[in-house]
């Protein structure tokens, strides 16, 4: 009988640290599965953020390097430079990619690095204990907007995926939802694209992955999902932006 | 053997360049524009990579990035740049990443100005960053120094797996001086496009560099240790890894030292100004010495405690452009069994030879 | 033997090559040398110098506080650096850029070498006209290594411009 399901090879089989219902876990499978899909494992190189997947390099078993917050595409920059025949990623949260990165992320884009970034948008710091992220909703009440996100006092959510695909650099941006079973499937099918764009040299290819933090969204796990569905998506609409 | 006239920072480009230096990552900022310049211009053309990062930020961690995936890595700024690279470079020191980071020390504090400074030996022997670690300083004195220690920064780098920083200023990295050189010059080869001993970054075999997982364990480039008492045992490892480097790599040029009454201490270009005014002392008949210290961290402290308990009487003068950072390792080194005078300027404003015969004339009244 | 020189006058007037060629001069008659240029943030317009200090022994400060000699290319330059020159120092001045200057504490030559160098062919020799002229005074490297230095420094497609730049040398090596 032909095995058709298994244990991803470049996942670990441990147990991660992630709180239920967290999308963190999913979005790491995901990337393990493509990685093994596309038989690249021992190519592989992934950068780690600071936040809550900072020890995702736990869970991967291929190599990988730390970055400092918001510095991964510096970091992912020179590695791929040094060596390009290693297929090299960034993995990144919202406050990492869009607010103490940004310049890193615009300018790494910018040079049309060949590179592929997959990026975690939970609407909210984690690690740090639920403060505003540059993708907070408005309205959104979060521990450093306890009465709601407003656009007078904190401007508006960031569309950092819309902002990145005006660059002529940037050849592949889309937006999934790890919010159901069918968004999960477009997810692994567009991160997948992206590590196949650096495969053949097309270059900056971006994932924006829409995904549950239950913890600081302050509501039950099945909730949090419905969340990403009735609100989230009506922000951050998805699909293929370039 | 080749002569040439070149500016320091070109020096230091070269030597790096001679040295393997396979990654740089740099961001515009005066005193050190030729330094980038030269990278710019050679690099590529010898088939290593440059970078004009979009900020120091980016570009000391385009540093760790490349020296994480086994490149000879390097970048270089003046003072207000360095400072930003900070993080970084505590970063690299903990991930135990070989890294080379020059600084052409310019004024401060703040923006200060663009003029020559040595203000920036507090941040860089103290190590600038977060947490205990330490970078290597080596303080070269003259164009020649600036390239002939570049081959030592980065086997230094890769021997401690540690970054080391080059203090440089302004005056050294702009002035011009004869280079003397043994093979050829990339300057030398300006017309000839051809990549000269092509080193590629894929020849250097570290073990534990980021190449992909194949035949082998993942290496994982990190700084991050959660768990509990696992950062203490790591950071005693470091702590054994900074003592055998201060055992072993301790480097000074001492001048007069056995009969003198009065050591002139200095490094970099305040060290040259100091070694013109012991020499013409010393054709006076003057009782005079000098320590110019190469290794800022490890400080070379043997040296300063084996005179200071010798039963002469012994005057230490320190001579800074700052108002007394090196002062301070002299006077932990000496730790009282001598007196430790102090002449410094900073600002832009460089003590003359005038000023410290005058300084020096002060002292010997007082002996 | 150790000899200081200050050069200045305004951007364009070759004073960082005046300086360089000097500086390439005494490092192939095997002296040491050091050549520091102003780099402040100016870049055309104002005033441009550069400090050489020539010597037998180990240089220290290649930063002049007062020079043994001052080579001056025009008016501006004359106001700023006129206090930075030792008693009896050698003060040479493109008198065609700059007013008359009396100092009986100083050696003070004045020339008119834009005016002289345009009769040359090119006005831009007026620095190679003060460079002859101060090397007839201070021999502190000589014109053979001057002219050898301007014939290999000079790039491919500038190789007309050897001749009339040894010709300056020459004639300002013998203005009195």
């Amino acid at each position: 009988m032909k095995k058709i399901f298994s244990h991803p090879k470049s996942l670990r089989n441990i147990s991660t640290h992630y709180c239920s219902g967290c999308g963190h876990g999913i979005a790491h499978r995901l990337i393990a599965e493509v990685v093994d899909e596309l038989g690249i494992r021992e190519r592989v190189i992934g950068i780690c953020p600071v936040g809550c997947a900072v020890v995702a390099y736990d869970y991967w078993d291929f190599d990988c390097s730390e970055a400092a917050h918001g510095r991964g595409l510096a970091v992912a920059t020179a590695i791929k430079r040094v060596r390009p025949e290693n297929i090299v990623f960034t993995y990144q949260g919202d406050g990492d990619l869009a607010a103490i990165g940004t310049n890193e992320t615009i300018h790494a884009a910018n040079r049309g690095e060949n590179l592929t970034v997959i990026f975690i948008n939970n609407a909210v710091y984690g690690m740090t204990g639920g403060q505003m992220a540059p993708t907070t909703l408005l309205g959104q009440k979060t521990a450093t907007t306890p009465e709601g996100r407003t656009s007078l006092m904190q401007g508006w959510p960031l569309k950092i995926s819309e902002m990145l695909a005006m660059l002529p650099g940037v050849k592949y941006v889309e937006r999934a939802s790890l919010d159901s079973p069918g968004g999960i499937i477009k997810s692994k099918k567009a991160i997948k694209q992206a590590f196949e764009n650096q495969i053949n040299k097309v270059g900056f290819s971006l994932v924006e992955l829409l995904s549950a933090c239950p913890t600081y969204w302050n509501m039950p796990a099945n909730q949090s999902l419905e969340w990403i569905k009735n609100s989230m998506i009506k922000e951050f609409p998805l699909g293929k932006i370039k | 053997m080749k002569k040439i006239l070149m500016t320091g920072n070109e020096a230091i480009a070269e030597g790096a360049i001679q040295a393997g230096c396979g990654f740089y990552s740099g961001y515009p900022i005066t005193p050190q524009n030729e330094l980038i310049g030269y990278f710019a211009k050679h690099m590529p053309e010898k088939g290593r990579i440059f970078i004009q990062a979009e900020s120091e930020l980016a570009a000391i961690n385009m540093v760790f990035g490349a020296s994480a995936a086994g490149a000879r890595a390097m970048t270089s700024s003046s003072s207000p740049g360095i400072s930003l690279k900070q993080e970084g470079i505590s970063y690299i020191a903990a991930a135990e990443l070989p890294a080379v980071i020059v600084n052409v020390m310019r004024a401060g504090p703040g923006l200060g100005n663009i003029w020559p400074a040595q203000s920036d030996y507090f941040q860089a022997t103290r190590s600038g960053g977060h947490g205990d670690y330490h970078c290597i300083v080596l303080a070269p004195a003259s164009v020649q120094e600036s390239y002939d220690i570049m081959f030592l920064a980065f086997d230094l780098a890769d021997k401690y797996r540690n970054p080391v920083m080059i203090l440089s200023d302004g005056i050294l990295g702009q002035m011009m001086e004869p280079l003397v050189v043994s093979g050829e010059l990339l300057v030398a080869s300006r017309k000839n496009k051809r990549p000269i001993n092509q080193l590629t970054t894929h020849q250097l075999t570290k073990p534990w560099a980021l190449t992909g997982c194949k035949g082998r364990k993942p290496n994982i480039a990190k700084s991050f240790y959660l768990k509990e008492g696992d950062l203490e045992k790591f950071n005693l490892r470091l702590q054994g890894k900074y003592k055998n480097i201060q055992d072993k790599e301790t480097r000074y040029e001492g001048l007069f030292l056995e009969d003198a009454k009065i050591i002139v201490v200095a490094y970099g270009t305040m060290a040259r100004i100091a070694k013109s005014v012991v020499n013409k002392l010393r054709e006076q008949g003057k009782k005079i010495g000098l320590i110019r210290p190469v290794t800022l961290w490890p400080f070379p402290k043997k040296i300063f405690q084996r005179l200071a308990v010798s039963d002469k009487l012994l005057v230490f003068l320190v001579i800074e452009m700052s108002y007394g950072q090196m002062l301070e390792d002299v006077q932990l080194a000496v730790n009282g069994k001598a007196p430790v005078e102090f002449l410094g300027r900073s600002g832009g404003g460089v003590p003359t030879e005038e000023e410290i015969i005058k300084k020096l004339q002060a002292i010997s009244f007082k002996l | 033997m150790t000899e200081r020189i200050i050069i200045a006058g305004s951007g364009g007037q070759g004073i960082m090559l005046l300086g360089k060629i000097l500086s390439e001069a005494a490092m192939r008659e095997n002296k040491f040398v050091t050549w520091l240029p102003a780099y402040g943030a100016e870049v055309r317009g104002g005033t441009s110098h550069c400090m050489v200090v020539i010597s037998d022994k180990e240089i220290g400060s290649p930063n002049i506080e007062k020079a043994d000699s001052l080579i001056i290319m025009n008016g501006p330059s004359l106001m700023r650096f006129k206090k930075r020159i030792k008693e009896r120092g050698l003060l040479i001045i493109n008198s065609s850029l700059a007013s008359k200057y009396k100092n009986i504490k100083l050696n003070v030559l004045e020339q008119p070498f834009s005016d002289i160098a345009v009769g040359l062919g090119n006005i831009k020799v007026a620095n190679m006209l003060a460079l002859g002229l101060f090397l007839a005074k201070k021999k502190v490297v000589s014109l053979k290594s001057v002219s050898e230095v301007i014939q290999a420094i000079a790039p491919d497609d500038k190789k007309a411009l050897v001749e009339i730049n040894k010709k300056a040398l020459e004639e300002g090596s013998g203005l009195k």
